[in-house]
C-alpha cells in the first residue's frame, strides 16, 4: 500500500480525492475511469438498505450459483479500483461525516434523481461553505434544471429522447435503437470529462462549482451532422427510406453494408472510403469490368446503383467466412470488419490480445474476474486495474480511521448506532 | 438550485493551447476541448482536411467551406494549412508544437514519426508536451495498419453485435452519427485532460495511445461482461437490449406515427392503478381491471402462464391505447405515473422539446461568410460558472493562417508573405 488508505502515487490523477455517491452505469462508470488512472474514490453507500440502491449489486451475470448484494458482475466491472465504504445520510451523525468528507475531498459526484442530495442538506451551496474548491456533479437523465427535472429515466429513454434510437435501424423497419445503454456508458465519459474539466479550472482560478449534467443533453450532442442538414438545408431525418443507418450519406461510400457470409448469424462489414477502395474491392470479389463502368465513376453515381452493388458484394461474402471476407478486404486495403461476438472479442482478437484489454481483478467474494480494460495508454502514468469492486463498507476502518482520524472506538460505535 | 454566485463568463479550458492533426478521428475530440474554451488549432493540408468533401453541404454545393460534417466537428477551433511534406512546412509544425501543450494526431500509425515530428521529436525540447495519438487500434500491435471507417470499427470492435431487430435474417445495425469515432474521441480527452492534470502537479507531459477498437470493445455494456463473467452471449432485439435470454417488445408506435420506448415496466401498485386509469380512460382496459396487480415480467417469460396472459392483455391495451395517443401526450401521461418511458425522437425533433429549449440546447452559430447564423446542437454539459460555448464557427480553409503563424508564432510579416508564396502554407 502506498500511502494513506492505498493513495495510488503513480497515477495521473493521485492527487485527486473523489467523494462519490455514484451508481449504476451512467455515474459508476465515470468514477471508474478517474479510479484506474489514480484518483482515490470513495464510493458510499446506504447501509440501511445494503448499497441496492444501485441494482448491479445484487444483478447479474454471476461468476457462480451463489446470488447476493457482494457478487453483482456488472457492478464488479463499473467499480474496480474504488474504496467502499457505508454513511447513514439520514441521520445528524451521518450528515456530520459526511461534511468531514467533503471539506476534504475534490469532487463530489453522484447520479440520483434531480434534487435529492439537495433534500439532504446537501446542495451545491452547502457543499460550497464547506469546501469552496469542491466540484459537485450531478448527472441525471433530464439535468437538475428544466420541466423534466422529476422524471425517470434510464439509457434507453436518454437515448430515445435525445435522439439517437431513431438514429439507427434499416429503411421500412421500426428504429433498431441501440442495443444497449450507450448512454450509459457515453454519459458516465461525459461525467468523467465535466470533473476533469472543472478540476482544470479550479486549479488555475481556484474555486470549484456545480456541473448540472444531463443525459440527454450529451445524446443530442452526438447527431451533428443529421441535426445540421436539418436546421440548415430542412432535411428531416423523418422521412421515406430513411434512417438507413447501415448505408452511409455523410460521407456518401458505396459500398458501404453489413453482409451476411458463411455461417449461422454471420455478417461482415465492407465499406469503400473512395474510387481507390473501389477499384480495389472490384478486383477482390471478381467484377474488374464494374471498374471502368461509367456507370460507377464515383460515390455519388454508386449510390443510384446501390441495390445492385450490395447484390454484387454479398454474393462475394456469401461464399467466404466473415473472417476470411475481412483479412481478403484488409489485404487489398479495404475497409472491414467482421461482427464480432463477445466470444471472438475476449477470446480471439489479436489487437486486444495484445494490447492487455480485458484484465483481471481480485474480489473478495467473486475471486478473479476478467472486466473491461483501459482503451488508452498514458505512458508515465498508466494507471492499475486489480482490485475488484468494494464489498459494502470494505473499507470503512481505513477511510474513518487512517482518513478522518477516527478511533476504533468511535468507529465501532458508529456502526452500533448503524451510522455507517 | 440556481447558477452560484459570481459566475464568469470565462468556459472551463480558456487559455489551453491544443494543436490538431490528422483527419477525422480525432476532429471530435479537438471540438470538445475548443468549444469548452480551448485555443484549437487544427493543421490541414494545403488542399484542406478530406472531411471538407463530405456530404451534406450546404444547399448541397459541394464545396470545402460548405461541408456540414466540417462545420460540426470543427466549431471553436482555428485552421491553417501546412504542406508537411515539405521541409519548411515541418519546420513550421515543429513551431506550432512548441507553442501548443496539447497535440492531437489522428494520422496513421507511424505518420508523424517518419517525417521526424513523433512524439519524441517533440518532447526532447518540450517535455511538458502532452500529445495524445488517435488511431483505429492504436500505435503498435496486429492490425494497426488496417483501413476502418466509423462502419467497420462498431462491426469488429463490438456495437453491432448487439444492434438490429429480432428477426435475425435481418442484419446487425450499425446506430448512425460516427458514434464510433465519438467515442474513441471521449477516451482521448479523458486521457488529455488526466495528463494535463498529472503535469500540472509532476512538470512532465506524457504520450496517450487511444485505441479506438479497445474504445468500442469496453463500451458494450452487457454485451462484454456478461460474456467476460459468465461466458453468455447476448442476443440482439428489436429496439431494446439485446440479452441473453428473449424479452417482450418494448415500443409502441402512437397514433401521430412516431414510437414511445417502454422499457420501464409497470410494476409497483401505484404504477398499475395508474397504467389502469389510462386505459380506461381510452376506454381499452377490457378485464385487465380485474387484475389486482401488475404483471411479474420476469415470471411470464420463464414460463408462468397465467402472468404471460396477463402481459399479453396488457401489451395488446397499451397498444390500442398508443393508436389513440400521441407519443408525446403517452410520454407525459407516463412519467405522471413514474414509468420510464420516453418518446424516441427524431434528431430534428429534440430542438423543439422544452426540456432542450429551457437548457438552451440549441443554439445560434453566425456564418459571417454567408451572412447568416444557423441552430447548431449546443452544450452536452451544464457547467454553471464557466459556460460551454461555441466560439466561433468551423474554419474556412486557411483562414487563421495569418492570426496563427504571425501572432501565436511570431514570425514577421516577410517570413510570413514567403511561406505563401513558395506554398508551404
Amino acid at each position: 500500500m502506498n500511502g494513506p488508505v492505498d493513495k495510488r502515487v503513480d497515477g495521473a490523477l493521485s492527487h485527486i480525492r473523489i467523494c462519490d455517491f455514484t451508481g449504476q452505469l451512467a455515474g459508476a462508470g465515470a468514477t471508474r475511469q478517474l479510479a484506474i488512472l489514480g484518483a482515490q474514490v470513495i464510493r458510499i453507500e446506504d447501509p440501511i438498505a445494503e448499497g441496492k440502491w444501485d441494482i448491479l449489486r445484487g444483478g447479474g451475470p454471476n461468476v457462480d450459483e451463489r446470488r447476493g448484494p457482494e457478487l453483482g458482475g456488472a457492478f464488479n466491472n463499473h467499480n474496480v479500483e474504488k474504496l467502499g465504504i457505508t454513511l447513514n445520510t439520514r441521520l445528524d451523525k451521518g450528515k456530520a461525516l459526511l461534511r468531514r468528507l467533503i471539506a476534504i475531498s475534490d469532487v463530489v459526484s453522484e447520479n440520483f434523481s434531480g434534487g435529492v442530495m439537495a433534500r439532504w442538506g446537501f446542495s451545491y451551496e452547502a457543499m460550497a461553505a464547506i469546501n469552496p474548491r469542491v466540484i459537485y456533479v450531478s448527472n441525471s437523465g433530464f439535468g437538475g434544471m428544466g420541466p423534466y427535472v422529476k422524471y425517470k429515466t434510464w439509457g434507453p429513454i436518454v437515448q430515445a429522447m435525445g435522439g439517437l434510437t431513431a438514429n439507427s435501424g434499416l429503411p421500412n423497419q421500426p428504429p433498431a435503437g441501440w442495443g444497449y445503454s450507450y448512454m450509459d456508458h457515453t454519459g458516465g465519459y461525459f461525467m468523467a470529462m465535466a470533473i476533469l474539466a472543472a478540476l482544470y479550472y479550479r486549479n488555475r482560478h481556484g474555486v470549484g462549482q456545480w456541473v448540472d449534467m444531463a443525459c440527454t443533453d450529451a445524446a443530442a450532442a452526438l447527431n451533428g451532422p443529421v441535426m445540421l442538414d436539418y436546421t440548415v438545408n430542412g432535411r428531416k431525418l423523418n422521412r421515406s427510406g430513411s434512417p438507413d443507418t447501415n448505408h452511409n450519406d455523410s460521407p456518401v461510400m458505396v459500398p458501404h453494408n453489413i453482409y451476411a457470409s458463411q455461417g449461422e448469424d454471420n455478417w461482415v462489414a465492407i465499406a469503400a472510403r473512395d474510387n481507390r477502395d473501389w477499384l480495389a474491392l472490384c478486383d477482390v470479389i471478381g467484377r474488374a469490368e464494374w471498374k471502368a463502368d461509367a456507370r460507377f465513376a464515383t460515390p455519388q453515381l454508386r449510390k443510384q446503383h446501390e441495390a445492385e452493388i450490395d447484390a454484387g458484394v454479398a454474393q462475394w461474402t456469401a461464399q467466404r467466412t466473415h473472417r476470411e471476407a475481412m483479412l481478403t478486404m484488409q489485404a487489398a486495403g479495404v475497409p472491414a470488419g467482421m461482427v464480432q461476438r463477445p466470444a471472438d472479442r475476449v477470446e480471439n482478437d489479436e489487437n486486444a490480445r495484445a494490447w492487455g484489454l480485458w484484465p483481471e481483478v481480485t474480489h473478495p467474494a467473486m475471486g478473479r474476474v476478467k472486466v473491461d480494460g483501459m482503451p488508452i495508454k498514458l505512458s508515465e502514468t498508466p494507471g492499475h486495474i486489480s482490485r475488484g469492486a468494494p464489498l459494502l463498507g470494505q473499507h470503512n476502518e481505513q477511510v474513518y480511521g487512517e482518513l478522518l482520524g477516527l478511533s476504533k472506538d468511535e468507529i465501532a460505535a458508529l456502526k452500533q448506532e448503524r451510522v455507517i | 438550485m440556481g447558477a452560484p454566485q459570481g459566475t464568469s463568463l470565462e468556459a472551463p479550458l480558456e487559455g489551453l493551447r491544443v494543436l490538431e492533426t490528422g483527419g477525422e478521428l480525432g476532429a471530435w475530440c479537438g471540438k470538445l476541448l475548443a468549444d469548452m474554451g480551448a485555443t484549437v488549432v487544427k493543421v490541414e493540408p494545403r488542399e484542406g482536411e478530406r472531411s471538407r468533401g463530405y456530404e451534406p453541404f450546404y444547399e448541397d454545393q459541394p464545396h470545402p467551406d460548405r461541408s456540414l460534417f466540417f462545420w460540426h466537428y470543427n466549431t471553436s477551433k482555428r485552421g491553417v494549412t501546412l504542406d508537411l511534406q515539405r521541409p519548411e512546412g515541418r519546420a513550421l509544425f515543429r513551431k506550432l508544437a512548441a507553442w501548443a501543450e496539447v497535440v492531437i494526431d489522428s494520422h496513421p500509425p507511424g505518420y508523424l514519426k517518419d517525417i521526424g515530428l513523433g512524439y519524441e521529436a517533440l518532447c526532447a525540447s518540450h517535455p511538458e508536451l502532452v500529445m495524445c495519438g488517435i488511431t483505429p487500434f492504436g500505435q503498435e500491435g496486429p492490425y494497426r495498419d488496417w483501413a476502418m471507417t466509423d462502419l467497420t470499427m462498431m462491426a469488429f470492435g463490438g456495437p453491432a453485435w448487439s444492434c438490429g431487430y429480432d428477426d435475425h435474417s435481418l442484419p446487425p445495425v450499425r446506430p448512425g452519427g460516427n458514434n464510433g469515432y465519438e467515442t474513441a474521441c471521449h477516451f482521448a480527452f479523458i486521457g488529455i485532460m488526466a495528463a494535463l492534470l498529472h503535469r500540472d502537479q509532476a512538470g512532465m507531459g506524457q504520450y496517450i495511445d487511444t485505441n479506438a477498437h479497445a474504445c468500442q470493445n469496453v463500451s458494450t455494456e452487457a454485451g462484454s461482461h456478461h460474456y467476460l463473467v459468465a461466458k453468455q452471449t447476448v442476443q440482439r432485439m428489436t429496439g431494446r437490449h439485446a440479452m441473453v435470454s428473449y424479452s417482450p417488445p418494448q415500443m409502441l408506435k402512437c397514433a401521430d406515427g412516431r414510437y414511445l420506448s417502454t422499457g420501464g415496466p409497470v410494476r409497483s401498485p401505484e404504477q398499475w392503478q395508474g397504467m389502469l386509469a389510462l386505459l380506461d380512460e381510452a376506454g381499452v382496459a377490457g378485464d385487465l381491471k380485474n387484475y389486482a396487480s401488475a404483471p411479474n415480467r420476469n415470471a411470464a417469460v420463464a414460463g408462468d402462464k397465467a402472468q404471460m396472459e396477463q402481459l399479453q392483455k396488457l401489451a395488446a391495451a397499451q397498444e390500442a391505447l398508443a393508436a389513440k395517443t400521441s407519443a408525446y401526450e403517452l410520454f407525459l401521461k407516463c412519467q405522471k405515473i413514474n414509468l420510464q418511458w420516453g418518446v424516441i425522437y427524431y434528431p430534428e425533433d429534440v430542438l423543439t422539446d422544452p426540456h432542450f429549449v429551457a437548457r438552451g440546447f440549441p443554439v445560434q452559430v453566425e456564418h459571417p461568410e454567408l451572412g447568416k447564423s444557423f441552430t447548431y446542437p449546443g452544450a452536452p454539459i451544464r457547467f454553471t460558472r464557466t459556460p460551454w460555448r461555441i466560439g466561433r464557427r468551423a474554419p474556412l480553409l486557411g483562414e487563421d493562417n495569418a492570426e496563427v503563424y504571425r501572432d501565436f508564432l511570431g514570425l514577421d510579416e516577410g517570413e510570413y508573405q514567403s511561406l505563401i508564396e513558395r506554398k508551404v502554407v
